[in-house]
């Protein structure tokens, strides 16, 4: 994996591009947790992909989060990203938050985004099976809430940082704050901006992948979107959570595969 | 010196197994806690105490807005600072006071406060805070980082609502106005005065200062820990500066006294104990939400009172600990003039704002404890600023001369 910079035009916006792998154009879009360490589903896609991943603003080393401040705003500049990175066709594979901005963009930008993969998004909500406020967790529920394997998620997600050291404590507050900071103009304080009156428009070809075990947006969810996107494919990974693509990172390469 | 006796207002009948039982005082809190008939009596309680407080000397009055608590039961602090316009002539109503982020739009707040100063006959301090985050954002649904840009929008807005004689359009990025149009607008002119609570960020200090607002720091953690907070604020007023008027700053105070120290302990003990393990028992998740400081807040490790007190453990403190660490100021008169002395000296704080109900504190106690403090401890605290008068016009009300003194009903 290796990591390059974008300058975007006239904003000056600064962005972080995570790349690996090579063959078809593949751009993923992170969830509201950003990369995980040495991140097994851009691992794992890029041993057939191109995989070209851009942090949103406030994660990593992207900045100018504090001109986006609405969904708009986040998926006009994802689409601006995609323009400046000049990808071929790609399959646009969002998760989470990320499966939420590639949902908006494709609903915006028909000829941009043809090929659609939402991993367990956000953006929808319903009274009766409420979404987990990921905003009032404390760290040591993280894993419980994205893996059905709690304990193998729990050794994904440590980066060997200890807690209880001022220093890394502080640090780990300033990269909390930006990214759930940046996370909570789409998703605080209930996960629905309007997307499913958007969904409609969306013709690209659209696969949604959704964790068996999902406890954070229930794979009710799944049905949901499967049943506004025109000829959308839902396939549940059993064994999973809602980080699907980290848990179960080969059975979501060959759905993709399968799939486009 | 300028003391406001101020109120929390907390719900009082919290079992004791209230921290086994639940986990925060504040937003998920169940309210079939709340029982409305008792809720009656306490806020006409609460609302004598204040009235008390006038009556015994206090120049100042507060009230203060928080949301689905036990710690403090005004939603709408200007609901209670209108019924204490009736009964009150002559004390300072300090609302501090209305999270203008919060209301939609916020010309609501030039309004409401133009209304209060005018019923109390310009006697009203006007207190901007952004909010804690388990009233902003977690009770109230504010997008945490964009929390204080709407603040600072609604400041504006409001500000020059108060200031203009005509109607005006605003179009800012969160309200739209096409017409701006302030009936009634304050006596006081341009505006009240203002104060703004702060948490040591180095913004807040700076906003205070461009607009001559007073800084008040409300901890509940007393001057000792207060001091680094303080200095970083003095520090700042040198590099801009400006003149170091002690009442360019305030701080807020838990303070019992009695007629001995072990009195004190005996008397109050219990419901400082009450206010630590309950009234603050605020789950951590709820205490910070992320993106509701700024980086650079986070990067000067400044953390909010409630993340402070969600990670201390009170619940092992002794009143010996929370009073020799000056937590609480308690004991005999002399021994409360000593460290008020003290507070005030060391913070260089023109205002303080006395909290004299404590927790779950009975109505005598509450009046025994501010009595004393104000036949005993106040008047040797008056003088401590002679090179500034004891006074500042810039941060204190301006009442009109001649208000209309009020008439009963049967009248």
């Amino acid at each position: 994996m290796t990591s390059r910079f974008i300058t975007l035009e006239p904003s000056g916006r600064r962005i972080e591009i995570v790349e690996a792998g090579a063959g078809r154009d593949l751009l993923f879009l992170h969830g509201a947790g950003g990369h995980m360490p040495a991140d097994p589903l851009i691992a794992a896609l890029a041993s057939q992909y191109r995989v070209v991943a851009p942090l949103l603003p406030g994660y990593g080393q992207s900045a100018g989060e504090d001109d986006l401040r609405d969904m708009l705003d986040v998926t006009l500049h994802t689409l601006d990203v995609l323009h400046a990175l000049k990808l071929e066709q790609p399959v646009v594979v969002g998760h989470s938050m990320g499966g939420m901005i590639a949902a908006e963009m494709a609903a915006i930008a028909r000829t941009e985004v043809a090929r659609l993969c939402l991993l367990a998004p956000a953006g929808l909500w319903m009274d009766e099976h409420p979404v987990v406020d990921i905003f009032t967790r404390l760290p040591y529920e993280l894993p419980g809430l994205l893996f059905h394997d709690a304990e193998a998620g729990q050794k994904l997600l440590a980066s060997g940082g200890n807690m209880d050291d001022p220093e890394f404590l502080k640090q780990f507050l300033v990269m909390n704050a930006r990214r759930l900071g940046m996370a909570g103009k789409l998703l605080f304080p209930i996960p629905d901006r309007g997307l499913g009156q958007r969904l409609y428009r969306i013709t690209a070809d659209t696969l949604i992948v959704w964790g068996a075990e999902d406890v954070l947006i229930p794979p009710v969810y799944g049905e949901a979107f499967k049943k506004a996107i025109s000829g959308a494919k839902l396939v549940k990974v059993s064994g999973a959570g809602h980080a699907v693509g980290q848990e179960k990172p080969q059975a979501v390469l060959e759905a993709i595969k399968a799939h486009f | 010196m300028k003391f406001t006796w101020f109120h929390l207002m907390p719900w009082p009948h919290m079992p004791d197994d209230f921290r086994e039982k639940h986990r925060s005082v504040w937003v998920d809190l169940p309210n079939r806690m709340y029982e409305p008939e008792l809720g009656h009596g306490v806020y006409h309680q609460y609302l004598d105490q204040l009235e008390y407080a006038e009556s015994v000397g206090f120049d100042g009055i507060g009230v203060n807005e928080h949301h689905a608590n036990a710690y403090g039961l005004m939603p709408s602090p200007n609901i209670m600072a209108a019924t204490l316009t009736r009964r009150t002539s002559k004390a300072a109503l300090v609302v501090l006071g209305n999270s203008i982020a919060l209301y939609n739009p916020p010309l609501r707040v030039a309004e409401e406060m133009a209304m209060l100063d005018v019923l109390s006959g310009g006697r009203l301090v006007a207190g901007f805070p952004v909010g804690t985050s388990m009233d902003t954002n977690y009770a109230y649904g504010t997008i945490p980082a964009l929390t204080r840009e709407k603040y600072a929008e609604a400041h504006d807005l409001i500000r020059k609502a108060w200031a203009a004689d005509e109607p005006f359009a605003f179009n800012g990025r969160y309200t739209k106005l096409r017409y701006v149009n302030c009936w009634p607008k304050p006596i006081q002119r341009p505006a009240p005065p203002v104060f703004i609570p702060g948490g040591g960020s180095v913004e807040t200090y700076d906003f205070c200062l461009d607009n001559t607002y007073s800084y008040s720091y409300l901890s509940y953690s007393g001057y000792l820990r207060a001091k680094l907070l303080m200095e970083g604020y003095w520090k700042r007023v040198a590099e801009r500066g400006v003149d170091e008027s002690p009442y360019r700053a305030g701080f807020a105070q838990v303070i019992c006294v009695a007629d001995t120290d072990a009195e004190a302990e005996r008397l109050y003990g219990p419901h400082i104990n009450y206010f630590y393990n309950r009234c603050l028992h605020v789950y951590p998740g709820f205490a910070d939400a992320p993106g509701y400081r700024t980086i650079k807040t986070i990067q000067t490790g400044a953390l909010s009172q409630f993340t402070a007190a969600s990670a201390r453990n009170y619940v092992t403190m002794s009143w010996k600990d929370l009073t020799e660490n000056r937590y609480v100021i308690a004991g005999s008169p002399e021994t409360v003039r000593q460290q008020m002395e003290e507070l005030i000296k060391t913070l260089r704080v023109g205002n303080i704002f006395c909290l004299m109900h404590v927790g779950n504190m009975p109505d005598d106690k509450v009046r025994h404890s501010t009595r004393l403090f104000a036949e005993k401890v106040m008047p040797h605290l008056r003088h401590l600023w002679p090179e500034w008068n004891n006074h500042d016009d810039r941060f204190w009300i301006h009442p009109m001369q001649q208000p209309v003194g009020l008439r009963t009903a049967a009248e």
